[in-house]
């Protein structure tokens, strides 16, 4: 066992971890954080999907001793200071781009990744981006659409909500 | 002007705000006090026989609680089979004990051989890795043609062989069936493969069994999308247990699509292990053991033939379908080939003819059951299909040859056991022929063209059965259940209500739905109103939520409640206002008296009820409080047409989706948006299944497409925005909301359009190709235009 120490959505947070102790376990189990998910072994669904340093990373495979000093990011943390939702959580919901929500806090944290670096993405850019992230629900239809319009442009020619 | 609020308005979802939080509650995140950790140490191979298991190495590693094998579930039931179907000559299906743990015998790779009780999971994982198995391998039978062979290894040593059943269902009179083939002025013949499919929700399947001494009391939470229907299998057919000792907690459920519906080792395992080890035990799936111990979706071989008249009508259908039932069967896997793939067959058309002879086939396989459509899709693929070859060979349009033998007026009763209430398919078509700018496919084939690339356009219709009912009939047909649903109005003395329904939400966005519903009625804000799912607890006795039945059947049910409550807040209103009964209306939350300006709140009401000091009580009971039952009078069916368009690289076969069509006939709508997205992420599936996905056995009985690495599910970049349209909506004519479920709809209408599609594509290139078994990958259709 060894102790960790890193920041999490802005507050100190700390624990002893077995050297394999992954990132998402850590957070999940120690920190209670449940939000970020684990839905494969493999890094491929992207339901883990946390900022580390501000870089979106998958949770399941870091180990939590690499986040030593870190600055972590999860989508417990990504509401406005008042609790309402930001503006990407508020474009998921207006454009109904969750179902069971399981990947959902993989895919906030990847659009927010995104929009940090490619403020106004295009379609093409946006489904190019999420190649990491599944979801089983949505059909990815209303995914993309949300992202597009959490980018500010305007979605009200694509069909249908 | 679209409405803001009741029946057929768009309120965003309520349950989005935690989803989108990091708040939601699913089963791996509960963690009860002094809970154990379960691994389950599963078959690495397909069949073999078990000599001995050498526990004693493992029992002595760090944490280790508890050491199960199979001899310690010796004395409990096996998991059971929820639908017996019987053969053509009458006979009762093929159906072996499904034990909790292997004893004697391993049947599939993935299968559970000793299960790992201890403190932390890399305790139980650590210990597993001590366990001593010594097998001897068997031959194992993967290939279900191989499996029937006389001579083939039988899957269970007790039965006669790995035949489960064969059945016949449409017309059984072969000599009747071939003599309308004779007498056919063409006949098509397609032989085709529906590929075998993992569900994968992206929630892998979590179990926690929990055991109070105190009071003698077991709690089960488990990724269930039908906590009642568990509860009744687990406690009557497996642990022996009283149903009012058990209580089944489904919290937010990370999507299903029906893999979550049966009833699985793991739940008995750790409500069994709870009360034996004394403390909880917690087991959540890895994603390498849901492909190899979630059961596994459709997997049919099928020739299928269509005769048709020299007018191009119609004449007789006749199919041949081999099923894969996996090694065990899973809770409603013989009814998937059966009654929801054989009732099907008619699709929208009204072929008088129509046998239906499917044989299902023990392998040593993972179990195969339910996936989203189950049947269905099945059914529609293979006679969608057969059509558009047909319309091919006959030179005919394929929207035209469809719409000849379009059946049009109803109710029509099918020559495969339904009866369609009410549909109108020629205007889903005039529908989808404008939603999917059929007129404009010309130029945009061009365009392709001068870009090197192959444009196809495929279209198909579908027609499903939804809300599986009544009970009597299904009971006849061998479903060992009743399929009706529940639902408890409770109006507190607030006026605020609960509403405890039997359907679960995982996904589907009832949490917002039904509540629309119940404030449309009583014209109270749906903020009034919540609904309570997922806990038998705290519900009645439901099915659960598959089969697209919850809004027609469970929604029926609260409908048939709100009406009750109705009925008694009027007596209420009219003692208050000193009028008759019959004189009392309801409108926007105020109870009036006809032709008067008297009125009472809503609110006011409910005190009373609560409160009733002015009150008949000698008349009525206080409170507010009903529930209903609701068993439906028949299915409801939904159909509709669908158009896909391709484009093919003609130097690498690799296909993408560049539009795809929706047209929808699923009645009368409570949430349009909610309804968009389930048809969305049906087409996402349907298109994965056509171009992607596919569960690989290699000769051994090994899973070779067993990770996200290797199943190629369908990623943001392989699908297009949808075009989606129900606005044609002819009413179920036996509910009271007209509803009639659209859950399955995408993935059952799309793949047939998107191989459709590529063979229009191929042909326009020349190349003479009239069939390529899904997924459409790249391999596969470059092997078929160079083939």
């Amino acid at each position: 066992m060894a102790k960790v120490s890193m920041t999490v959505n802005g507050k100190a947070a700390s624990g002893d971890v077995e050297g394999r102790t992954l990132l998402s376990s850590f957070l999940r189990e120690q920190l209670g954080l449940t939000g970020t998910h684990v839905g494969c072994d493999t890094s491929q669904c992207g339901a883990c999907v946390v900022h580390v340093d501000g870089k979106a990373v998958k949770a399941c495979t870091m180990l939590a001793q690499e986040a030593e000093g870190a600055e972590v990011a999860t989508i417990e943390g990504q509401a406005n200071a008042d609790g309402s939702l930001n503006t990407i959580q508020q474009a998921f919901q207006d454009h109904h781009g969750l179902q069971c929500g399981f990947c959902t806090p993989g895919m906030v944290m990847s659009a927010a990744a995104l929009l940090k670096d490619n403020p106004k993405p295009t379609e093409a850019e946006i489904r190019d981006y999420l190649e990491g992230n599944l979801c089983r629900c949505t059909g990815y239809h209303n995914i993309v659409k949300a992202i597009m319009a959490a980018s500010g442009q305007d979605v009200s020619s694509i069909a249908a909500e | 002007m679209p409405k803001d609020n009741g029946i057929g308005a768009s309120p965003k979802r309520r349950e989005d705000v935690r989803f989108l939080t990091g708040a939601g509650n699913y089963t791996d995140d509960i963690n009860v006090n002094g809970q154990a950790h379960v691994h389950f140490l599963r078959a690495d191979v397909a069949h073999a026989t078990i000599n001995s298991i050498d526990t004693s190495a493992a029992e002595a590693m760090p944490g280790v609680v508890k050491i199960f094998t199979g001899a310690d579930f010796a004395e409990v039931g096996g998991i059971p089979c929820g639908w017996g179907v019987t053969d053509r000559h009458g006979n009762p299906q093929q159906e072996p004990r499904h034990p909790i743990i292997a004893h004697d015998t391993i049947r599939h790779v993935g299968e559970i051989v000793a299960a790992v009780v201890a403190g932390t999971l890399e305790q139980a994982r650590d210990a597993a890795e001590a366990i001593e198995l010594d097998l001897s391998d068997k031959p194992a039978v993967v290939n279900m043609a191989a499996a029937l062979a006389e001579d083939a290894p039988k899957v269970h040593e007790d039965l006669t062989s790995n035949l489960c059943y064969d059945w016949v269902f449409g017309n059984p009179d072969d000599d009747a069936v071939q003599a309308a083939f004779d007498s056919a002025a063409h006949v098509t013949t397609l032989e085709l493969v529906n590929n075998r499919l993992v569900a994968n929700p992206m929630e892998p399947r979590v179990a926690i069994g929990d055991y109070s001494r105190a009071t003698d009391e077991h709690t089960l939470y488990t990724t269930s999308q039908n906590p009642h229907v568990i509860r009744l299998l687990m406690c009557a057919f497996v642990l022996g247990l009283p149903e009012h000792k058990v209580r089944v907690i489904a919290p937010d459920v990370g999507g299903g699509f029906g893999s979550k519906i049966f009833h699985y080792a793991e739940e008995a395992f750790c409500t069994f292990a709870a009360k034996a080890c004394g403390r909880a035990v917690k087991w959540t799936s890895t994603r390498a053991e849901a492909f190899i111990s979630d059961a596994h979706g459709r997997d049919h071989v099928t020739k299928i033939e269509l005769a048709l008249d020299a007018d191009n009508n119609f004449t007789a259908l006749r199919t041949n379908t081999m099923a894969n039932m996996g090694a065990y069967l899973s809770t409603f896997s013989t009814s998937v080939p059966s009654y929801l793939h054989g009732t099907l067959m008619a699709g929208n058309y009204k072929t008088p003819i129509v046998q239906v002879n499917v044989k299902t086939v023990f392998t040593n396989t993972v179990p195969v059951d339910a996936y989203r459509g189950a049947g269905r899709p099945e059914a529609t693929y293979q006679l969608e299909r057969v059509i558009d070859k047909a319309a091919r060979e006959l030179g005919a349009d394929p929207i035209a040859l469809r719409r000849q033998n379009f059946i049009t007026e109803f109710p029509y009763e099918t020559p495969v056991a339904l009866t369609y209430d009410t549909g109108d398919y020629a205007a889903t078509m005039d529908k989808l022929e404008q939603v999917a700018d059929v007129a404009g496919f010309a130029a945009r084939r061009a365009e392709s063209e001068k870009n090197g690339k192959l444009r196809g356009f495929g279209i198909n219709c579908y027609i499903e059965a939804c809300g599986i009912a009544p009970s009597n009939i299904v009971g006849m047909l061998g479903a060992r259940a009743g399929l009706y649903d529940a639902a408890t109005v409770r109006v507190n003395a607030t006026g605020s209500i609960s509403v405890m329904v039997g359907a679960h939400s995982h996904g589907q966005g009832h949490e917002t739905s039904f509540p629309q519903v119940v404030a449309d009625m009583i014209g109270i804000d749906e903020s009034m109103v919540d609904i309570v799912h997922g806990d038998t607890g705290r519900v009645p006795f439901g099915m659960g939520t598959y089969g697209s039945r919850s809004i027609a059947v469970c929604g029926s049910a609260m409908v048939r409640a709100t009406e009750k409550i109705i009925s008694k807040a009027k007596k209420i209103a009219a003692h208050l206002m000193e009028a008759s009964d019959a004189d009392i209306e309801l409108k926007d939350g105020q109870f009036t008296v006809a032709g008067t300006d008297k009125s009472v709140a809503w609110g006011d009401v409910c005190l009373t009820a609560y409160v009733p000091h002015n009150y008949p009580l000698e008349e009525l009971e206080p409170g507010l409080e009903e529930t209903a039952f609701y068993d439906p009078a028949n299915f409801t069916y939904p159909a509709g047409a669908y158009a896909c368009e391709v484009e093919v690289d003609p130097d690498t076969g690799k296909v993408s989706i560049e539009r795809f069509a929706a047209a929808d006939d699923f009645g009368n709508i409570i949430n349009p948006m909610i309804v968009d997205g389930q048809v969305h992420g049906g087409l996402g599936q349907g298109i994965g299944q056509a171009l992607l996905e596919n569960a690989a056995y290699d000769e051994d009985g090994q899973l070779l497409s067993a990770s996200f690495m290797d199943y190629a599910m369908p990623r943001a970049d392989d699908v297009p925005f949808y075009q989606v349209d129900h606005s044609c909506q002819t009413p179920c004519t036996h509910n009271p909301l007209g509803v009639k479920g659209c859950g399955e709809a995408g993935a059952i209408g799309s793949p047939p359009a998107v191989v459709n599609a590529v063979i229009d594509a191929l042909q326009s290139g020349g190349k003479n190709v009239a069939h390529i078994d899904m997924p459409l990958s790249p391999a596969r259709v470059w092997a078929a235009m160079n083939g």
